[in-house]
Protein backbone atom coordinates (compact mmCIF):
# COMPACT_ATOMS: atom_id res chain seq x y z
CA UNK A 1 0.00 0.00 0.00
CA UNK A 2 1.38 3.28 -1.30
CA UNK A 3 1.52 5.65 2.04
CA UNK A 4 -1.05 8.63 2.32
CA UNK A 5 -0.15 12.03 1.75
CA UNK A 6 -0.91 15.01 3.57
CA UNK A 7 -1.87 18.21 1.24
CA UNK A 8 -3.58 21.11 0.95
CA UNK A 9 -6.20 19.01 -0.91
CA UNK A 10 -7.03 16.96 2.19
CA UNK A 11 -7.18 19.57 4.30
CA UNK A 12 -9.57 20.90 2.20
CA UNK A 13 -11.45 17.77 1.88
CA UNK A 14 -11.38 17.16 5.88
CA UNK A 15 -12.78 20.30 6.20
CA UNK A 16 -15.64 20.22 4.13
CA UNK A 17 -16.96 16.99 5.87
CA UNK A 18 -16.17 18.83 9.22
CA UNK A 19 -18.46 21.77 8.40
CA UNK A 20 -20.98 19.57 6.51
CA UNK A 21 -21.40 16.87 9.30
CA UNK A 22 -22.58 19.09 11.73
CA UNK A 23 -26.34 21.01 12.00
CA UNK A 24 -24.91 24.61 12.20
CA UNK A 25 -24.23 25.45 8.17
CA UNK A 26 -28.07 24.95 7.12
CA UNK A 27 -29.20 26.07 10.44
CA UNK A 28 -27.44 29.44 9.58
CA UNK A 29 -28.63 28.86 5.98
CA UNK A 30 -31.98 28.68 7.17
CA UNK A 31 -32.33 31.76 8.78
CA UNK A 32 -30.28 33.87 6.71
CA UNK A 33 -32.38 33.21 3.94
CA UNK A 34 -35.45 33.90 5.93
CA UNK A 35 -34.14 36.92 6.97
CA UNK A 36 -32.99 37.87 4.10
CA UNK A 37 -36.39 37.01 2.29
CA UNK A 38 -38.17 39.34 4.95
CA UNK A 39 -36.31 42.58 4.63
CA UNK A 40 -36.01 42.37 1.04
CA UNK A 41 -39.40 41.71 0.37
CA UNK A 42 -40.90 44.07 2.73
CA UNK A 43 -38.59 46.83 1.32
CA UNK A 44 -39.64 46.19 -1.74
CA UNK A 45 -43.42 46.25 -1.32
CA UNK A 46 -42.68 49.86 0.89
CA UNK A 47 -40.91 51.48 -1.83
CA UNK A 48 -42.68 49.74 -4.43
CA UNK A 49 -45.89 50.15 -3.28
CA UNK A 50 -45.57 53.43 -2.24
CA UNK A 51 -43.71 54.83 -5.32
CA UNK A 52 -45.39 58.03 -6.58
CA UNK A 53 -48.01 58.10 -3.72
CA UNK A 54 -45.37 58.66 -1.47
CA UNK A 55 -43.66 61.68 0.12
CA UNK A 56 -40.43 62.07 1.48
CA UNK A 57 -37.21 60.43 -0.33
CA UNK A 58 -38.06 58.97 -4.13
CA UNK A 59 -35.37 56.69 -4.95
CA UNK A 60 -35.44 56.30 -8.67
CA UNK A 61 -37.30 53.01 -9.97
CA UNK A 62 -34.26 51.86 -11.74
CA UNK A 63 -32.10 51.24 -8.86
CA UNK A 64 -34.74 49.78 -6.66
CA UNK A 65 -33.85 46.33 -8.12
CA UNK A 66 -30.40 46.35 -6.88
CA UNK A 67 -31.62 47.98 -3.44
CA UNK A 68 -33.68 45.52 -2.65
CA UNK A 69 -31.65 42.37 -4.02
CA UNK A 70 -28.93 44.04 -1.78
CA UNK A 71 -30.40 43.09 1.30
CA UNK A 72 -28.70 39.81 0.89
CA UNK A 73 -25.39 41.29 1.60
CA UNK A 74 -26.46 44.08 3.72
CA UNK A 75 -28.22 42.05 6.29
CA UNK A 76 -27.10 38.75 5.44
CA UNK A 77 -23.57 39.16 5.70
CA UNK A 78 -23.34 38.29 9.57
CA UNK A 79 -24.07 34.91 8.37
CA UNK A 80 -21.03 33.42 7.02
CA UNK A 81 -19.38 35.57 9.23
CA UNK A 82 -21.01 33.13 12.35
CA UNK A 83 -20.23 30.32 9.80
CA UNK A 84 -16.45 31.12 9.82
CA UNK A 85 -15.99 32.19 13.15
CA UNK A 86 -17.95 28.84 14.66
CA UNK A 87 -15.76 26.70 12.40
CA UNK A 88 -13.04 27.87 14.00
CA UNK A 89 -14.01 28.62 17.57
CA UNK A 90 -15.64 25.19 17.78
CA UNK A 91 -12.41 23.64 17.57
CA UNK A 92 -10.81 25.28 20.67
CA UNK A 93 -14.10 24.65 22.84
CA UNK A 94 -14.69 21.02 21.85
CA UNK A 95 -10.63 20.72 21.86
CA UNK A 96 -10.99 18.86 18.14
CA UNK A 97 -7.53 20.47 17.53
CA UNK A 98 -6.23 17.86 19.09
CA UNK A 99 -7.09 14.75 16.37
CA UNK A 100 -6.90 17.79 13.48
CA UNK A 101 -3.16 18.30 14.34
CA UNK A 102 -2.46 14.56 14.56
CA UNK A 103 -4.09 14.03 11.62
CA UNK A 104 -2.14 16.85 9.61
CA UNK A 105 0.98 18.51 11.77
CA UNK A 106 1.37 20.80 9.60
CA UNK A 107 -0.86 24.07 11.24
CA UNK A 108 -0.53 26.08 8.48
CA UNK A 109 -1.89 23.36 5.75
CA UNK A 110 -4.64 23.00 8.33
CA UNK A 111 -5.65 26.70 8.66
CA UNK A 112 -5.14 27.61 4.75
CA UNK A 113 -7.61 24.30 4.21
CA UNK A 114 -10.27 26.01 6.62
CA UNK A 115 -9.85 29.42 4.73
CA UNK A 116 -10.67 27.90 1.49
CA UNK A 117 -13.55 25.64 2.55
CA UNK A 118 -14.77 28.57 4.40
CA UNK A 119 -14.44 31.06 1.19
CA UNK A 120 -16.20 28.48 -1.39
CA UNK A 121 -19.28 28.16 2.12
CA UNK A 122 -19.35 31.89 2.17
CA UNK A 123 -19.98 32.05 -1.83
CA UNK A 124 -22.60 28.97 -1.16
CA UNK A 125 -24.44 31.46 1.43
CA UNK A 126 -23.75 34.33 -0.53
CA UNK A 127 -25.87 32.19 -3.58
CA UNK A 128 -28.41 31.68 -1.23
CA UNK A 129 -29.04 35.02 0.43
CA UNK A 130 -29.31 36.25 -2.83
CA UNK A 131 -31.73 33.33 -4.30
CA UNK A 132 -33.83 34.52 -0.92
CA UNK A 133 -33.51 38.58 -2.18
CA UNK A 134 -34.10 38.09 -5.57
CA UNK A 135 -36.57 35.46 -5.64
CA UNK A 136 -39.08 37.64 -2.98
CA UNK A 137 -37.65 40.70 -3.93
CA UNK A 138 -38.38 40.01 -7.60
CA UNK A 139 -41.71 38.70 -7.53
CA UNK A 140 -43.17 41.49 -5.15
CA UNK A 141 -41.49 44.36 -7.89
CA UNK A 142 -42.65 42.62 -10.66
CA UNK A 143 -46.27 42.22 -8.88
CA UNK A 144 -46.03 46.32 -8.15
CA UNK A 145 -45.92 46.92 -11.48
CA UNK A 146 -41.79 47.77 -10.85
CA UNK A 147 -39.22 46.08 -13.86
CA UNK A 148 -37.12 44.08 -11.95
CA UNK A 149 -34.36 43.87 -14.33
CA UNK A 150 -33.49 40.57 -14.08
CA UNK A 151 -32.18 40.87 -17.92
CA UNK A 152 -29.87 43.41 -16.75
CA UNK A 153 -25.85 42.26 -17.27
CA UNK A 154 -25.41 44.85 -14.38
CA UNK A 155 -27.77 42.60 -12.26
CA UNK A 156 -25.94 39.91 -12.56
CA UNK A 157 -22.32 41.61 -12.35
CA UNK A 158 -24.00 42.48 -9.12
CA UNK A 159 -24.63 38.68 -8.41
CA UNK A 160 -20.83 38.03 -8.98
CA UNK A 161 -19.93 40.53 -6.59
CA UNK A 162 -22.71 39.69 -4.04
CA UNK A 163 -21.27 36.47 -3.81
CA UNK A 164 -17.22 37.50 -3.72
CA UNK A 165 -18.51 39.54 -1.24
CA UNK A 166 -19.93 36.90 1.22
CA UNK A 167 -16.97 34.60 0.61
CA UNK A 168 -14.51 36.99 2.36
CA UNK A 169 -16.96 37.74 4.98
CA UNK A 170 -16.78 34.12 5.79
CA UNK A 171 -12.95 34.35 5.55
CA UNK A 172 -13.01 37.24 8.00
CA UNK A 173 -15.57 34.97 10.36
CA UNK A 174 -12.30 32.85 10.13
CA UNK A 175 -9.90 35.18 10.93
CA UNK A 176 -12.08 36.65 13.91
CA UNK A 177 -12.09 33.14 15.34
CA UNK A 178 -8.27 32.55 15.49
CA UNK A 179 -8.35 35.89 17.35
CA UNK A 180 -10.92 35.23 19.51
CA UNK A 181 -11.05 31.08 20.00
CA UNK A 182 -13.68 32.30 23.09
CA UNK A 183 -16.73 30.91 21.24
CA UNK A 184 -19.14 32.84 23.20
CA UNK A 185 -16.66 35.93 22.83
CA UNK A 186 -16.43 35.71 19.23
CA UNK A 187 -20.54 35.29 18.80
CA UNK A 188 -21.06 38.82 20.76
CA UNK A 189 -17.99 40.54 18.89
CA UNK A 190 -19.42 39.55 15.48
CA UNK A 191 -23.18 40.48 16.58
CA UNK A 192 -22.08 43.76 18.67
CA UNK A 193 -20.05 45.13 15.87
CA UNK A 194 -22.04 44.25 12.64
CA UNK A 195 -25.38 45.07 14.37
CA UNK A 196 -24.50 48.06 16.62
CA UNK A 197 -20.81 49.40 16.43
CA UNK A 198 -19.85 49.44 12.49
CA UNK A 199 -23.69 51.17 11.75
CA UNK A 200 -23.27 53.67 14.11
CA UNK A 201 -19.46 54.53 13.62
CA UNK A 202 -20.76 54.81 9.94
CA UNK A 203 -23.31 57.40 10.69
CA UNK A 204 -21.38 59.18 12.68
CA UNK A 205 -18.21 59.14 10.71
CA UNK A 206 -20.26 60.68 7.69
CA UNK A 207 -20.57 64.07 9.62
CA UNK A 208 -17.12 65.35 8.98
CA UNK A 209 -14.95 64.61 5.83
CA UNK A 210 -11.59 63.57 6.90
CA UNK A 211 -13.88 60.83 9.34
CA UNK A 212 -15.46 59.74 6.65
CA UNK A 213 -12.67 59.22 4.50
CA UNK A 214 -11.21 57.09 7.54
CA UNK A 215 -14.77 55.20 7.68
CA UNK A 216 -15.20 53.75 4.38
CA UNK A 217 -12.06 51.44 4.79
CA UNK A 218 -14.51 49.88 7.38
CA UNK A 219 -15.51 46.06 6.27
CA UNK A 220 -19.33 47.08 6.21
CA UNK A 221 -18.31 50.37 4.22
CA UNK A 222 -16.08 48.34 2.07
CA UNK A 223 -18.34 45.45 1.45
CA UNK A 224 -21.15 47.98 0.09
CA UNK A 225 -18.65 49.39 -2.31
CA UNK A 226 -18.07 45.73 -3.65
CA UNK A 227 -21.27 44.97 -3.98
CA UNK A 228 -22.37 48.80 -5.44
CA UNK A 229 -25.55 48.78 -3.58
CA UNK A 230 -26.92 48.71 -0.31
CA UNK A 231 -29.52 50.59 1.83
CA UNK A 232 -26.77 52.06 3.57
CA UNK A 233 -25.27 53.90 0.53
CA UNK A 234 -28.78 54.78 -0.48
CA UNK A 235 -29.12 56.21 2.39
CA UNK A 236 -25.66 58.39 2.29
CA UNK A 237 -25.39 58.89 -1.05
CA UNK A 238 -22.32 56.19 -1.76
CA UNK A 239 -18.83 55.34 -0.84
CA UNK A 240 -15.55 56.63 -2.03
CA UNK A 241 -14.19 52.73 -2.80
CA UNK A 242 -14.82 51.16 -6.31
CA UNK A 243 -15.90 47.98 -6.17
CA UNK A 244 -11.97 46.27 -6.64
CA UNK A 245 -11.00 48.38 -3.56
CA UNK A 246 -13.53 47.21 -1.48
CA UNK A 247 -12.74 43.79 -2.29
CA UNK A 248 -9.26 44.58 -1.26
CA UNK A 249 -10.36 45.67 1.74
CA UNK A 250 -12.39 42.93 2.41
CA UNK A 251 -9.58 40.44 1.43
CA UNK A 252 -7.08 42.23 3.60
CA UNK A 253 -9.35 42.21 7.17
CA UNK A 254 -9.41 38.26 6.24
CA UNK A 255 -5.74 37.84 5.50
CA UNK A 256 -4.67 40.10 8.23
CA UNK A 257 -6.40 38.79 11.20
CA UNK A 258 -5.87 34.82 10.15
CA UNK A 259 -2.65 35.83 10.05
CA UNK A 260 -2.04 37.40 13.49
CA UNK A 261 -4.38 34.64 14.73
CA UNK A 262 -2.27 31.85 13.21
CA UNK A 263 0.92 32.81 15.46
CA UNK A 264 -1.47 34.04 18.74
CA UNK A 265 -3.37 30.92 18.94
CA UNK A 266 -3.35 28.37 16.06
CA UNK A 267 -0.01 27.86 16.90
CA UNK A 268 0.11 27.52 20.55
CA UNK A 269 0.30 24.49 22.26
CA UNK A 270 -2.94 22.17 22.15
CA UNK A 271 -4.68 20.75 25.48
CA UNK B 1 1.96 -5.22 8.28
CA UNK B 2 3.31 -2.15 9.79
CA UNK B 3 6.29 -2.27 12.12
CA UNK B 4 6.69 -0.79 14.97
CA UNK B 5 9.63 2.31 15.98
CA UNK B 6 11.13 2.95 18.61
CA UNK B 7 9.75 6.27 20.70
CA UNK B 8 13.17 8.11 21.62
CA UNK B 9 12.91 10.34 24.48
CA UNK B 10 16.33 12.56 24.91
CA UNK B 11 16.42 15.05 27.60
CA UNK B 12 12.70 16.47 27.27
CA UNK B 13 11.70 19.38 29.55
CA UNK B 14 8.81 21.29 29.60
CA UNK B 15 8.47 24.38 31.85
CA UNK B 16 4.86 26.59 33.03
CA UNK B 17 5.85 29.46 34.16
CA UNK B 18 7.86 28.05 37.07
CA UNK B 19 6.45 24.71 37.20
CA UNK B 20 8.80 21.85 36.07
CA UNK B 21 5.92 19.91 34.58
CA UNK B 22 8.65 17.31 33.31
CA UNK B 23 12.26 17.16 33.73
CA UNK B 24 15.08 16.24 31.15
CA UNK B 25 13.43 12.73 30.82
CA UNK B 26 15.67 10.32 28.50
CA UNK B 27 14.36 6.99 27.25
CA UNK B 28 13.38 4.50 24.73
CA UNK B 29 10.28 2.46 24.67
CA UNK B 30 11.14 -0.37 22.81
CA UNK B 31 8.37 -2.22 19.47
CA UNK B 32 7.20 -5.60 20.32
CA UNK B 33 5.91 -4.96 23.49
CA UNK B 34 3.33 -3.28 25.84
CA UNK B 35 5.01 -0.68 27.48
CA UNK B 36 3.27 1.01 30.78
CA UNK B 37 3.91 5.01 31.68
CA UNK B 38 3.23 5.36 35.25
CA UNK B 39 2.67 8.01 37.72
CA UNK B 40 0.15 9.55 39.77
CA UNK B 41 -2.55 12.23 37.99
CA UNK B 42 -0.39 15.67 37.45
CA UNK B 43 3.13 13.81 37.63
CA UNK B 44 3.63 15.15 33.63
CA UNK B 45 1.98 11.87 31.49
CA UNK B 46 -0.25 13.83 29.35
CA UNK B 47 2.41 16.53 28.65
CA UNK B 48 5.06 14.49 27.72
CA UNK B 49 2.36 12.38 25.90
CA UNK B 50 1.84 15.44 23.92
CA UNK B 51 4.82 16.57 23.36
CA UNK B 52 5.78 13.16 21.77
CA UNK B 53 2.64 13.86 19.13
CA UNK B 54 3.71 17.13 18.21
CA UNK B 55 0.91 19.25 20.20
CA UNK B 56 2.97 20.84 22.85
CA UNK B 57 6.42 22.50 22.07
CA UNK B 58 9.08 20.98 24.41
CA UNK B 59 11.14 23.83 26.68
CA UNK B 60 14.26 21.74 26.09
CA UNK B 61 14.89 18.36 24.38
CA UNK B 62 13.36 16.26 22.18
CA UNK B 63 10.83 12.99 21.33
CA UNK B 64 10.95 11.11 18.17
CA UNK B 65 9.94 8.47 16.32
CA UNK B 66 12.72 6.32 15.59
CA UNK B 67 14.19 9.94 14.89
CA UNK B 68 11.73 11.70 13.60
CA UNK B 69 9.83 14.15 15.24
CA UNK B 70 5.93 13.87 15.11
CA UNK B 71 5.99 17.13 13.00
CA UNK B 72 8.30 15.54 10.34
CA UNK B 73 6.16 12.12 9.84
CA UNK B 74 4.92 12.03 6.08
CA UNK B 75 2.06 9.79 6.87
CA UNK B 76 0.84 10.12 10.47
CA UNK B 77 -1.83 8.71 11.17
CA UNK B 78 -0.32 5.32 9.34
CA UNK B 79 2.15 5.74 11.17
CA UNK B 80 1.08 6.59 15.21
CA UNK B 81 -2.16 6.08 16.29
CA UNK B 82 -3.22 8.14 19.10
CA UNK B 83 -6.03 8.68 21.60
CA UNK B 84 -5.54 11.53 24.43
CA UNK B 85 -7.78 11.68 27.89
CA UNK B 86 -9.54 14.60 27.09
CA UNK B 87 -12.28 14.10 24.35
CA UNK B 88 -11.92 15.31 21.47
CA UNK B 89 -15.48 15.52 19.94
CA UNK B 90 -17.84 17.58 18.66
CA UNK B 91 -21.32 16.12 20.23
CA UNK B 92 -23.60 16.95 17.25
CA UNK B 93 -21.52 14.66 14.56
CA UNK B 94 -21.70 11.27 14.32
CA UNK B 95 -18.69 8.48 15.10
CA UNK B 96 -18.88 7.37 11.56
CA UNK B 97 -18.47 11.10 10.43
CA UNK B 98 -16.17 11.91 13.34
CA UNK B 99 -13.63 9.18 11.64
CA UNK B 100 -14.48 10.13 7.97
CA UNK B 101 -12.99 14.05 9.27
CA UNK B 102 -9.77 12.85 10.11
CA UNK B 103 -9.27 9.80 7.32
CA UNK B 104 -10.34 12.50 4.70
CA UNK B 105 -7.14 14.80 6.15
CA UNK B 106 -4.68 11.69 6.51
CA UNK B 107 -5.67 10.55 2.98
CA UNK B 108 -6.89 6.90 4.18
CA UNK B 109 -9.11 5.07 2.13
CA UNK B 110 -12.80 5.38 2.27
CA UNK B 111 -13.54 2.10 3.91
CA UNK B 112 -11.00 3.09 6.91
CA UNK B 113 -13.66 4.52 9.18
CA UNK B 114 -16.10 1.79 9.02
CA UNK B 115 -13.29 -0.67 9.55
CA UNK B 116 -12.00 0.95 13.11
CA UNK B 117 -15.46 1.16 14.10
CA UNK B 118 -15.99 -2.74 13.52
CA UNK B 119 -12.39 -3.22 15.30
CA UNK B 120 -14.02 -1.37 18.51
CA UNK B 121 -17.08 -2.95 18.32
CA UNK B 122 -19.15 0.50 17.76
CA UNK B 123 -20.57 -0.61 14.09
CA UNK B 124 -24.06 -0.55 15.74
CA UNK B 125 -23.48 2.75 16.92
CA UNK B 126 -21.90 4.45 13.81
CA UNK B 127 -24.84 6.82 12.73
CA UNK B 128 -25.71 8.14 16.42
CA UNK B 129 -24.25 11.52 17.51
CA UNK B 130 -21.64 11.12 19.45
CA UNK B 131 -23.00 13.54 22.20
CA UNK B 132 -25.06 11.02 23.64
CA UNK B 133 -22.39 8.54 23.89
CA UNK B 134 -21.11 6.62 27.41
CA UNK B 135 -17.99 7.16 28.93
CA UNK B 136 -16.83 3.60 27.51
CA UNK B 137 -18.09 4.09 24.10
CA UNK B 138 -16.08 7.37 23.83
CA UNK B 139 -13.36 5.65 24.85
CA UNK B 140 -13.78 3.14 22.04
CA UNK B 141 -14.22 5.75 19.48
CA UNK B 142 -10.77 6.94 20.62
CA UNK B 143 -9.46 3.93 19.88
CA UNK B 144 -11.34 3.64 16.94
CA UNK B 145 -9.13 6.93 16.12
CA UNK B 146 -5.93 5.46 16.88
CA UNK B 147 -6.55 2.77 14.90
CA UNK B 148 -7.52 4.59 11.67
CA UNK B 149 -4.47 3.92 9.93
CA UNK B 150 -3.53 0.71 11.13
CA UNK B 151 -0.48 2.17 12.63
CA UNK B 152 2.78 0.54 13.66
CA UNK B 153 2.62 2.69 16.72
CA UNK B 154 -0.25 3.08 19.68
CA UNK B 155 -0.05 5.64 21.77
CA UNK B 156 -2.92 5.84 24.43
CA UNK B 157 -3.54 8.47 27.13
CA UNK B 158 -5.75 6.24 30.26
CA UNK B 159 -6.94 4.12 27.52
CA UNK B 160 -8.76 1.93 30.83
CA UNK B 161 -10.22 4.62 32.01
CA UNK B 162 -14.10 4.45 31.85
CA UNK B 163 -14.28 0.65 30.53
CA UNK B 164 -16.31 -1.48 32.13
CA UNK B 165 -14.94 -5.73 33.04
CA UNK B 166 -15.73 -6.77 29.49
CA UNK B 167 -13.89 -3.94 27.70
CA UNK B 168 -10.58 -3.88 30.28
CA UNK B 169 -10.53 -7.54 28.85
CA UNK B 170 -10.93 -6.97 25.68
CA UNK B 171 -8.77 -4.04 25.22
CA UNK B 172 -5.67 -5.99 27.57
CA UNK B 173 -6.52 -8.78 24.35
CA UNK B 174 -5.68 -6.04 21.34
CA UNK B 175 -3.52 -4.09 23.05
CA UNK B 176 -1.48 -7.38 24.17
CA UNK B 177 -1.88 -8.42 19.58
CA UNK B 178 -0.95 -5.51 18.36
CA UNK B 179 2.26 -5.78 20.36
CA UNK B 180 2.77 -9.28 19.15
CA UNK B 181 2.65 -8.49 15.66
CA UNK B 182 6.05 -6.26 16.75
CA UNK B 183 3.85 -2.58 17.02
CA UNK B 184 5.54 -0.49 19.56
CA UNK B 185 2.46 -0.01 22.70
CA UNK B 186 2.92 2.78 25.09
CA UNK B 187 -0.41 3.19 27.30
CA UNK B 188 -0.33 5.54 30.09
CA UNK B 189 -2.11 5.42 33.60
CA UNK B 190 -2.26 6.80 37.20
CA UNK B 191 -3.19 2.81 38.64
CA UNK B 192 -0.40 0.26 38.25
CA UNK B 193 -3.29 -2.41 39.30
CA UNK B 194 -5.53 -1.24 36.20
CA UNK B 195 -2.37 -2.10 33.55
CA UNK B 196 -0.60 -5.00 35.50
CA UNK B 197 -2.16 -7.66 33.23
CA UNK B 198 -1.67 -5.83 29.67
CA UNK B 199 1.95 -4.42 30.37
CA UNK B 200 5.47 -5.90 29.91
CA UNK B 201 7.62 -2.84 30.99
CA UNK B 202 7.09 0.32 32.84
CA UNK B 203 8.00 3.14 33.13
CA UNK B 204 7.41 4.96 36.32
CA UNK B 205 7.28 9.14 36.40
CA UNK B 206 6.74 11.38 39.67
CA UNK B 207 6.77 15.00 39.50
CA UNK B 208 8.02 15.21 36.00
CA UNK B 209 10.90 12.99 36.33
CA UNK B 210 11.38 9.37 35.87
CA UNK B 211 11.98 7.13 38.82
CA UNK B 212 11.58 3.73 37.73
CA UNK B 213 11.88 1.57 34.46
CA UNK B 214 12.46 -1.83 34.29
CA UNK B 215 10.35 -5.10 33.47
CA UNK B 216 6.94 -5.22 35.00
CA UNK B 217 8.51 -7.91 37.46
CA UNK B 218 11.52 -5.62 38.60
CA UNK B 219 9.04 -3.75 40.80
CA UNK B 220 8.07 -7.26 42.48
CA UNK B 221 11.28 -5.96 45.11
CA UNK B 222 9.20 -6.59 48.36
CA UNK B 223 12.07 -7.60 51.48
CA UNK B 224 9.74 -8.17 53.74
CA UNK B 225 8.07 -11.27 53.78
CA UNK B 226 4.90 -11.99 55.78
CA UNK B 227 3.25 -15.01 56.70
CA UNK B 228 -0.36 -15.10 58.09
CA UNK B 229 -1.21 -18.62 59.86
CA UNK B 230 -4.47 -20.25 62.10
CA UNK B 231 -4.44 -23.22 64.16
CA UNK B 232 -7.12 -24.18 67.54
CA UNK B 233 -4.65 -23.49 69.53
CA UNK B 234 -3.20 -20.18 68.76
CA UNK B 235 -1.31 -19.54 72.07
CA UNK B 236 0.72 -22.66 71.43
CA UNK B 237 1.31 -22.00 68.01
CA UNK B 238 2.64 -18.76 68.24
CA UNK B 239 4.75 -19.64 71.01
CA UNK B 240 6.40 -22.35 68.73
CA UNK B 241 6.98 -20.32 66.07
CA UNK B 242 8.37 -17.11 68.61
CA UNK B 243 10.88 -19.98 69.82
CA UNK B 244 12.34 -21.02 66.49
CA UNK B 245 13.62 -17.72 66.33
CA UNK B 246 10.26 -15.60 64.25
CA UNK B 247 9.00 -12.50 65.45
CA UNK B 248 5.33 -13.15 66.33
CA UNK B 249 2.08 -10.13 66.18
CA UNK B 250 -1.18 -11.27 67.02
CA UNK B 251 -4.23 -10.88 64.33
CA UNK B 252 -8.05 -11.21 64.38
CA UNK B 253 -7.99 -14.32 62.90
CA UNK B 254 -4.26 -16.07 63.54
CA UNK B 255 -0.88 -15.07 64.18
CA UNK B 256 1.30 -12.49 61.74
CA UNK B 257 5.11 -13.88 61.39
CA UNK B 258 7.79 -11.31 59.91
CA UNK B 259 10.40 -12.46 57.43
CA UNK B 260 9.51 -16.25 56.91
CA UNK B 261 8.02 -18.66 54.34
CA UNK B 262 4.79 -20.52 54.53
CA UNK B 263 6.64 -23.50 53.70
CA UNK B 264 9.27 -23.23 56.97
CA UNK B 265 6.69 -22.37 59.25
CA UNK B 266 4.58 -25.13 58.00
CA UNK B 267 6.74 -27.52 58.73
CA UNK B 268 7.52 -25.60 62.77
CA UNK B 269 4.12 -26.25 63.20
CA UNK B 270 3.87 -30.03 61.54
CA UNK B 271 7.25 -30.84 63.87
CA UNK B 272 5.08 -29.64 66.92
CA UNK B 273 1.90 -31.40 65.76
CA UNK B 274 -0.26 -28.34 65.44
CA UNK B 275 -3.13 -29.09 62.92
CA UNK B 276 -3.23 -25.36 60.63
CA UNK B 277 -6.60 -24.06 59.86
CA UNK B 278 -4.93 -21.29 57.99
CA UNK B 279 -1.55 -21.09 55.84
CA UNK B 280 -0.44 -18.34 53.69
CA UNK B 281 2.23 -15.83 52.66
CA UNK B 282 1.63 -12.04 52.50
CA UNK B 283 3.80 -10.16 49.91
CA UNK B 284 4.29 -6.31 49.64
CA UNK B 285 2.93 -5.90 46.61
CA UNK B 286 3.73 -4.37 43.33
CA UNK B 287 1.03 -1.32 44.31
CA UNK B 288 2.65 -0.88 47.18
CA UNK B 289 6.48 -0.70 45.51
CA UNK B 290 4.91 1.60 42.81
CA UNK B 291 2.70 3.87 45.53
CA UNK B 292 6.59 3.81 47.62
CA UNK B 293 8.11 4.52 44.01
CA UNK B 294 5.49 7.54 43.33
CA UNK B 295 5.53 8.97 47.11
CA UNK B 296 6.91 12.13 48.61
CA UNK B 297 9.90 10.34 48.81
CA UNK B 298 10.38 10.54 44.79
CA UNK B 299 13.07 9.27 43.40
CA UNK B 300 14.94 5.77 44.57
Amino acid sequence: MSRPRTSVATAIASETTKLLTTRLWWVLAVIMAGYVALCAGGIAAILGGLGSAASGPQIPEAQLPLLVYSFATSVGYVFPVLLGALAVTSEFRFQSLTPTFLAIPRRGLVLTGKLVTLLVAGAAFGAIALAASMGVGAGILAAVGVDPLLGEPEVWAFVGRSILAMALWSAIGVGLGTLVPSQVAAIVIVLAFTQFVEPLLRLGASFTDWSAQVAQYLPGSASDALVGSSIYTAMSGGTGLVWWQGGLVLAAYALVTTVIGFFTSWRRDVS
Amino acid sequence: MPTGVPLEFSGLSKRFGTVAAVSDLTLTVEPGQVTGFLGPNGAGKTTTLRMLLGLTRPTSGQATFGGTAYSALPSPLTTVGASLEAASFHPGRSARNHLAVYARAAGLPKTAPDAALERVGLSAYANRRVGGYSLGMRQRLGLAFALLGDPGVLVLDEPINGLDPEGIKWIRLLLRGMAAEGRTVLISSHLLSEVQQTVDEVVIISHGSLVHRGELSSLDVSDSKQVQVNADDRDRLAEVIRSAGYEVSSLRSGVLVENAEAGEIGRLAFEAGIPLTALSQKRTGLEESFLTLVGEEGAL
